[in-house]
């Protein structure tokens, strides 16, 4: 494993296990390495590389009409991408579990994130999934754990947005002047 | 060379089927396996359009004793094509995966799709790295194909180039809930169904 521990990301993992998440797929993003690691090292949980962030919506349909759990770790310019396929779980009354890392927000270099970083929660709400935000590392422990709760036991289409300035903005090499 | 009649493929890949999960995707494939008649182990997407091929490696993966069909056609498996380089991934040796391709969008008019124009959707899955991919153009191959989707070892795409004829609607059920508690309550039991 290539990086070192980060508390929130092992804590996102240990709730996994808590809650039998046995299946994880992911479109990768940057602020999700430590957890597709952890994920990848577990031989409880199968992790799915993804091409495109809708595949996971209906993998995570499909494992539970099969009976297992599992959660999507996504980034938030993958959420439009979702919008039609979130109606399979929503029509069906599935639960639904995904963790989006933000981009377009604090300490943004990239403008070509900052529109869908923008729409992120009003689209996830639009579509019928409840929105939850951790924007400091306290918070991302119990703001997962409710919000796991609240997917598999009642059964609601559910996301935890982790904000940037938990994640820290990317950092570019400056352009020579 | 006669053509394949989509409905009669249909009927004879699902010949004695046991328990074999089915997946359909959104538009004339779903009529295809309810013409067969209504199973608790069919989950027939009514929208959703792209996704057929990703429930299916759903179910495969959580039912790793049991063999999943996706049966699906080529509007549908077009819109979720990388699908294939998921699948070929994963490499899940319980799902098998039918196109049915009449090179048509059928529900909105019969426009062309890309296949008939010259995409291989056979070809794409080959070159995602899936190992067993088939092209049926004659009805005598569909006897073998059957006894490869209930026997052998996975994953397989099997793209059946059928005429373009319209059959007429078969309609499985299509309230949500009931579809997906059906088929829970098939894999779990009526308790396991209710399990978070």
């Amino acid at each position: 494993m290539s990086l070192e521990p980060i508390p929130w990301a092992d804590a996102i993992h240990a709730l996994f296990k808590e809650h039998r998440i046995a299946l994880v797929s992911v479109v990768p993003d940057a602020g999700h390495q430590r957890l597709i690691e952890l994920c990848q090292a577990d031989p409880a949980i199968r992790t799915v590389t993804l091409t495109t962030e809708e595949e996971g919506v209906a993998l995570a349909a499909g494992a539970y009409l099969g009976g297992i759990r599992s959660a999507l770790l996504i980034q938030s310019s993958g959420v439009g991408n979702c919008i039609n396929m979130l109606s399979l779980p929503r029509v069906c009354h599935l639960p639904f579990f995904t963790i989006v890392t933000m981009r377009g927000e604090w300490g943004e270099f990239n403008p070509w994130q900052v529109p869908m970083g923008g729409s992120t929660p009003a689209v996830l709400e639009a579509s019928g999934v409840t929105v939850f935000r951790a924007d400091v590392a306290g918070d991302v422990g119990p703001t997962v754990e409710g919000a796991l709760q609240l997917a598999w036991q009642s059964r609601r289409r559910v996301a935890v947005l982790l904000s940037q300035r938990l994640l820290g903005a990317k950092r570019f090499a400056a352009a020579p002047r | 060379m006669t053509a394949i009649d989509r409905r009669d493929a249909v009927r004879r890949l699902l010949l004695d089927r046991g328990d074999l999960i089915v997946v359909t995707g959104l538009g004339a494939s779903t009529y295809d396996v309810a013409a067969c008649g209504d199973s608790p182990l069919d989950f027939p997407l009514w929208g959703a359009m792209g996704g057929a091929a990703m429930v299916g490696l759903g179910v495969a993966i959580a039912q790793p004793s049991r063999r999943v069909l996706v049966v699906t056609g080529d509007g549908e498996m077009l819109m979720g094509i990388g699908s294939f380089a998921t699948i070929a991934v994963e490499r899940p040796p319980n799902l098998r995966i039918v196109v049915l391709d009449n090179e048509r969008f059928g529900e909105t008019g019969n426009q062309p799709t890309h296949t008939a124009s010259g995409t291989d959707l056979a070809g794409v899955a080959r070159a995602c790295g899936i190992a067993d991919v088939r092209t049926i153009t004659a009805p005598d191959d569909l006897d073998r194909l059957r006894a490869d989707l209930h026997g052998g070892s996975g994953p397989l795409v099997a793209v059946i180039k059928i005429a373009a004829e319209p059959e007429p609607k078969a309609l499985p059920p299509r309230d949500g809930p009931y579809l997906a508690h059906r088929i829970r309550s098939a894999l779990l039991g009526s308790a396991g169904a209710l399990d978070d």
